[in-house]
Order: C-alpha cells, then sequence, then structure tokens
C-alpha cells in the first residue's frame, strides 16, 4: 500500500471538504439567495457530494447520477374507485374529475423527516376528503440540500411535466428551487418556508405561501414576550436563512435583544450555547430550532439545569417535539397560526380525518399541507379543473377561496397569508394521553409581514 | 471566566465523545488500510439499539450493553460479507461500498424505527447537575461522558501496549507480510479489530445518545468530525487520535463562543454572530489545513515515507 499517494488524496479529500463548508456557509447569509443558486449550480459533483456529506445527516448524492426515472419517487394514484366516501368541505360544485399531476420536492430524510411527512399526508388528505380529482403526486425527498432540490425540480418540470409544484420545508432549498420553477411558468405553493427576500424585492406571481412569512412567528413570540415584561432575551437560532429571519422577526416586536447565538444547521450538540446563554444570565430565551434540533436542544437545556424560561414559535415546540422531550416540554408556551384544537369547524373534521388516516395528532405541517392542498383544489374548482390556464389559476389562488383550517384566510398584495397569530401551551392531550399544544390566547390578530411593502405585485 | 471553565469543560466532552469514534476508525484505518465511512453508521446501530432497548428496559446499564454489542455484532457482519472483499482493493473502491453502507443502513434505520427522532434517558445518577466550580452548576452526565472516554483511552492503551493482540495490532500496521509469516492468523485479527473498532463507535453511540437527538444518520456529523481528527493526528496514530480529537474539541468549542465576540469589534452585532458563526463552523477544517501543510503525515503521522 502506499500511504504516501493515499495522504495525497486525503490532503484533497480535506480541501474540497473546507470548499465545501465554506460554500455551506455562504448560503447562510441573509437575503442572499442568489448567491445559494449559482453555488449550487457551479459545484462539481465532487464537491457537491462532500457538501451534501459534510452538512446533511442524510446525503443523497446518489440523486445525481440518475439520468433515468428515479427509483426513489413515490407515485400516487388514485383511481376513483378506491376512494374514501368524500367529504366535499367546499362548494358542492359541478366539477368532477380532471387530473392534477403535482410535484412535491419535500425533506423526508434526516431529522426533519417528520415535517415533510406532515405536510406530504396533510396534502394528499385534502384531495382524498375532497375525492372529486385525480391527484398524481411525485414525491421526492430533497435531504434538506439546495443543490439536491434544484436537480428534482428540474427532473419534475422537464420530465414529469407537473402541472404545479410545492412541498419545500427548508428556506435554503426553497431560495435555489423557488426562482427556478417560478420563471419557467409554474406556480408554487409553499407549504411551509416563506424566507423573506421572496416576501418583498424577489416576490413572484406564480409563488404564493400558504403557511407564513418566516418572520411571523417570531413577531407574534417576540410580542408576547414584551407583553409578559421580560427584557432581556437571548435569541438562538440556527445559522441559515429562516433562522435569521426569525430572529430578526422577533427583534421586530421585541426590540433589542441581549445576544444573538447561531448554531450550526442539523447541529445535535448545544452544550457551547448553553455555556453562552449561562454567561448571559437573559431573563429568557427564545429559540428557533425545528425537528430534531429542537429535541437534542431542550433536553440538553434541561439537563443543564438552566431554569431560565424558553419561548419560541411552534417549529419548536410541535407534537412529535414535545413527545420526544417528554414531560420537561409540559407547560412551555409558544406561538402559532394553528393548534389542533383551534375551535374552526373545519378544523375539527381535518383533526379528526388526520387521526383516522394516520394515527396521531397532525403537527403544523400537516395542517399547513392540508391548507395548500384545498387552496389548490379551491382554484381547480374555479377554473374548471383545468390547470393549464396559469392567469385563471392565479387569479384563483389569489381569492383563495377556500376553508382554512385556522379560519379566516386571505393573501396579502405580495400572496402571503394575512393571519391570526395565537398563543399555544404544551399540554397533555386530555382523550389521547400525548403532549399536545393547546390555544391559550390570540396574540395578533390579522397579522400580515414586513416585507409586502418592497414587492411590486400590488393587488 | 466561569464561560471558559464551561466551555473547556464541554471541549473536552466533544473531543472524548471523538475519540471514542476516531479510535476504532484510526484502528482500522491504520491496521487493515481500509477506509470505513461505515464507522457512523455503527454509532447509529449504537444509538438507536439503546434507545429501543431503553424505552424497553428503563435501564441505561442494559441499553449501553446492548447498544454496544449490537454495533459489534453489525461490525462483524460487515466485516465477514463485505469489508473482507476490500482488502486488496482500491481506497476509492472502499469509499464507494462502505458509503453505499451509509446510504442502506440511514434509509434501514428509518424503514424499521420510522423517522420520528427517538432519545435515551440518562442513568438516574447521571440526571442532575453538580457544582463543578464557585456557582457553576455542570451536568453529570456530560462528567460522565469526559469519564467513558478516559476509560476507553485506558482499555485501549492496555490492549494495544500491554497484551499480544495488541502486540499483533501494533506489528499489523507496520508489517503485516511479516506478521503472516510468524504464523498469526492476520484475517482473524482484522475481523477482531474492526468487531472492536465497530464496538468502539456502538458505545460512542449509546454515550452521546442522551443529549441527542436520535435519528437517521446521526452519526455521520460526527463520522465527518473523526476524519479530521485521524488526518490532524496522523492516520494509524492511536495517540494522534488521542490528541487530535481532544484538540479539534477544544478548538471547536473556543472558536463558536469566542469568534462571535471578536467580530463584533468591527461588525454590527447581528452580523458578527452570523459571520463568527460560520467562520467558527469552518475552524476546525482551517486546522486540518494548516497541519497539513506544516505536517503532512499528521501530528503522530507513522514515519514510513
Amino acid at each position: 500500500m502506499s500511504k504516501r499517494r493515499l495522504r495525497g488524496r486525503l490532503a484533497a479529500a480535506a480541501l474540497a471538504l473546507v470548499a465545501a463548508a465554506c460554500s455551506g456557509a455562504g448560503t447562510d447569509e441573509p437575503g442572499d439567495d442568489a448567491s445559494a443558486t449559482t453555488q449550487a449550480q457551479s459545484a462539481e459533483p465532487l464537491e457537491t457530494a462532500e457538501a451534501a456529506e459534510e452538512s446533511e445527516p442524510e446525503p443523497a448524492p446518489a440523486e445525481e447520477s440518475e439520468p433515468e426515472p428515479a427509483p426513489a419517487e413515490e407515485r400516487d394514484d388514485h383511481d376513483e374507485g378506491d376512494e374514501p366516501a368524500g367529504v366535499p368541505a367546499e362548494e358542492p360544485a359541478e366539477v368532477t374529475g380532471g387530473e392534477i399531476k403535482v410535484g412535491m420536492i419535500t425533506t423526508l430524510s434526516g431529522g426533519a423527516a417528520y415535517l415533510g411527512e406532515g405536510v406530504r399526508d396533510g396534502f394528499r388528505l385534502a384531495f382524498d376528503l375532497d375525492g372529486r380529482y385525480d391527484l398524481d403526486l411525485v414525491v421526492e425527498d430533497d435531504a434538506r440540500d439546495p443543490a439536491v432540490g434544484q436537480q428534482l425540480a428540474d427532473r419534475m418540470l422537464s420530465r414529469d411535466q407537473v402541472d404545479v409544484m410545492t412541498g419545500i420545508i427548508f428556506s435554503n432549498v426553497a431560495g435555489a428551487v423557488v426562482p427556478q420553477v417560478v420563471s419557467q411558468d409554474t406556480i408554487y405553493l409553499s407549504p411551509n418556508a416563506g424566507p423573506s427576500p421572496f416576501a418583498g424585492a424577489q416576490c413572484h406571481e406564480n409563488y404564493f405561501v400558504v403557511s407564513w412569512q418566516n418572520d411571523n412567528p417570531a413577531e407574534a413570540m417576540g410580542q408576547y414576550v414584551v407583553d409578559q415584561g421580560f427584557s432581556s432575551v437571548v435569541a438562538l437560532a440556527p445559522n441559515y436563512q429562516a433562522g435569521i429571519d426569525s430572529v430578526n422577526g422577533f427583534k421586530r416586536t421585541f426590540g433589542t435583544v441581549s445576544d444573538e447565538i447561531y448554531t450550526e444547521l442539523g447541529a445535535s450538540d448545544y452544550a457551547q450555547a448553553i455555556a453562552q446563554i449561562r454567561n448571559a444570565d437573559p431573563e429568557a430565551v427564545y429559540f428557533f430550532y425545528p425537528g430534531g434540533m429542537g429535541i437534542a436542544f431542550v433536553q440538553q437545556y434541561v439537563a443543564s439545569g438552566l431554569e431560565i424560561p424558553l419561548f419560541g414559535p411552534t417549529f419548536s415546540f410541535d407534537e412529535f417535539l414535545v413527545d420526544a422531550i417528554g414531560e420537561a416540554a409540559l407547560g412551555l408556551r409558544n406561538a402559532s397560526f394553528w393548534a389542533p384544537d383551534l375551535d374552526v369547524p373545519a378544523n375539527e373534521a381535518f383533526v379528526a380525518a388526520y387521526r383516522d388516516a394516520y394515527g396521531s395528532t397532525p403537527t403544523g405541517y400537516a395542517a399547513q399541507g392540508f391548507d395548500t392542498g384545498n387552496l389548490l383544489i379551491a382554484a381547480l374548482d374555479a377554473n374548471g379543473g383545468d390547470p393549464s390556464d396559469i392567469a385563471g389559476m392565479r387569479a384563483a389562488l389569489r381569492e383563495a377561496n377556500f376553508d382554512s383550517v385556522r379560519g379566516g384566510f386571505e393573501f396579502n398584495s405580495n400572496n402571503h397569508p394575512i393571519q391570526d397569530w395565537y398563543l399555544l401551551e404544551v399540554v397533555e392531550d386530555p382523550v389521547h394521553g400525548d403532549l399536545t399544544n393547546s390555544v391559550v390566547e390570540i396574540i395578533l390578530e390579522d397579522h400580515a409581514d414586513a416585507y409586502a411593502s418592497e414587492c411590486s405585485l400590488g393587488n | 471566566m466561569h464561560l471558559f471553565v464551561e466551555q473547556t469543560l464541554n471541549g473536552f466532552q466533544l473531543g472524548f465523545t471523538l475519540l471514542m469514534i476516531s479510535a476504532g476508525l484510526t484502528l482500522i484505518f491504520g491496521i487493515m488500510n481500509i477506509i470505513n465511512l461505515a464507522h457512523g453508521s455503527l454509532f447509529m446501530v449504537g444509538a438507536f439499539v439503546a434507545a429501543g432497548v431503553g424505552a424497553r428496559t428503563g435501564n441505561y446499564a442494559v441499553a449501553l450493553l446492548a447498544g454496544t454489542a449490537a454495533a459489534a455484532v453489525a461490525g462483524l457482519v460487515l466485516e465477514f460479507v463485505l469489508i473482507r472483499r476490500l482488502y486488496h482493493r482500491d481506497h476509492l473502491d472502499q469509499v464507494l461500498a462502505t458509503f453505499a453502507i451509509v446510504l442502506i443502513s440511514n434509509e434501514a434505520v428509518q424503514m424499521i424505527w420510522g423517522t420520528r427522532p427517538a432519545s435515551v434517558s440518562a442513568p438516574a445518577f447521571a440526571d442532575r447537575t453538580v457544582t463543578v466550580f464557585p456557582s457553576l452548576p455542570y451536568p453529570v452526565y456530560r462528567l460522565a461522558i469526559i469519564a467513558a472516554g478516559i476509560a476507553a483511552v485506558v482499555f485501549l492503551h492496555l490492549l494495544v501496549d500491554r497484551t499480544r493482540v495488541g502486540m499483533w495490532i501494533r506489528a499489523g500496521t507496520t508489517h503485516r507480510e511479516l506478521l503472516g509469516a510468524f504464523g498469526v492468523n492476520v484475517r482473524l485479527l482484522f475481523t477482531v479489530v474492526f468487531a472492536i473498532g465497530a464496538a468502539l463507535a456502538g458505545f460512542a453511540g449509546v454515550v452521546a445518545a442522551p443529549f441527542l437527538s436520535v435519528e437517521s444518520g446521526v452519526g455521520d456529523n460526527f463520522l465527518i468530525l473523526s476524519f479530521v481528527v485521524i488526518v490532524v493526528g496522523g492516520i494509524g496514530s492511536l495517540k494522534g487520535a488521542v490528541y487530535g480529537s481532544l484538540a479539534l474539541g477544544l478548538v471547536d468549542t473556543w472558536a463558536r463562543t469566542y469568534l462571535p465576540d471578536l467580530f463584533k469589534n468591527f461588525l454590527d452585532a447581528s452580523t458578527a454572530s452570523t459571520v463568527g458563526a460560520s467562520v467558527a463552523s469552518a475552524s476546525i477544517y482551517l486546522v486540518m489545513v494548516v497541519v497539513l501543510v506544516m505536517k503532512p503525515s499528521g501530528l503522530f503521522g507513522l514515519s514510513d515515507d
């Protein structure tokens, strides 16, 4: 064997790793989604693979070398016959049938896999309950990697010829994929990520955010925390677009924070950040850690003996997460657009149907997927079931004529929602015994995002 | 001062966690000349089995044993089925084959345990804090990780420097053919070494599990860091793995703590936090580059050239 040759290779691999690490850091710059796009495009295949390996728990570079049909693809062809008896929640329209092909790029691997699953299952449930459309859902996993997301989008647009695209969970993936989709005259419905650049100057008529703009949940929490009389807060978030949006949103309503701590996206050990919190000794801690990151952070926080109260958006406290954290999560308060027990008829029906179909309380991600599905159905209804008239689809989508599980729902001039924000508390589900979120009060009413004025779409 | 003490403890804890993984990796690398990307998967096996057994029995000791044993068995099977065929293949083939194992095992774990992250509870004695410094509470469990890391170093030291198997292992790193000529069953030795490395990775997985979100691919982050450790420490050198992992654990923790503050001197607070965090996450790679430039064989590399 030749150790010398091997070292040469390792050194080369090491440099590629560093390059990948640095380019990974680049995508985290605020308002810099364009750079994410160019980087991902210019990266050599090797580097892309290294980048995936370096920053993702779940590398999926295998996707790159597949010119031919993807094996991982899930298809969901419904026959009229085996659909559950529809509970058409909306208008008893005359429209029946019609085929709709939807491309869904979402995160189905790693610690955030259940986020993508929630969106996918909720979206599917909307069509199942409606029962009138023949949904051809092409689902692919982006492994939280912008480069993978771009390749999938390419394939869905050119080979699969999808009518509409949706599904992205993470803002770094959205930053790379959305411009590519909307510029090719395809409508993109965001069921989760709402990065700030696309809400402001880079807004697009084909881009609709059904969930929220990234800053909104943080703005609601900031409002609550300041109302409670806390004066010093340390804010924590992963170092990427949505993390930065979240901290900025919090500061918009709360004011200046004593410190901002950014950790690596997907990090598992938070001892270092917790030591900084202890050192800063604030009155309260605000944190945005969706998925597995939240579980790790809260467990370590509780173990560290710190007793400073924790606040966060609902993504830091979703049903899966609080279940994994256990009793330590009881009583924690968070801000959300929705909760399983939100008193809205459409929501009651949704929660019951979801429990029926998937055997667990839906998360907010599932609610977002469900609303996205119903919004699309409403737009199809308005267009006689034909998704090909893109101007007609756009107009119908802007009307948002559907029964949202969150009650009132309307689009702002930048195609982002105007909606109420609630304070939730983690409680034990009186019926099912697991931990869940329950509405305490309303924090912000008819709240719109701060970027709409920078968007030139107008109404 | 408090911050420095706490962060230094955190650095040691990260370092010892890395040590348990990279010790096995460097043994396998140094003796068998195998690049094993699946080492992180063995870490994951340990963590998942511990989560499953822990949830069922509620006993951490049983979970620790089961997780370590499961990783060792998985290592044996892996060696027998795949690695054995790779000894005389190119390193690129080894990377490809073991990377395939990473992808397969990540998917398999999702199929078996689902995508819902699991968790492992710390043993009761460690589920509290002690005052390590005036008015600085520190979780006992993190101290226990440091202790477990020290125990692993002592175990490896005794094994490699005090036993006959250890003598063979040392001989195997430098004079493999001679070892075979003296009548040692090199193939069996390789299997044993691989299983020891796998057990260490599984042990590390169980030990780290209580503060991790146990999810598919949980070992992959650690694997990358461990490769950096053994490149910095010197490939195949246990001593290098020890010093390399402690050094990188401390560098990583200190950089994350102090770089954002440093940047605050000439950037506004918000930008300094994001830029500092980005630079800090690259800090250990910068260390690696410097080491490779100054000493291409690593700090304690074997000088066979």
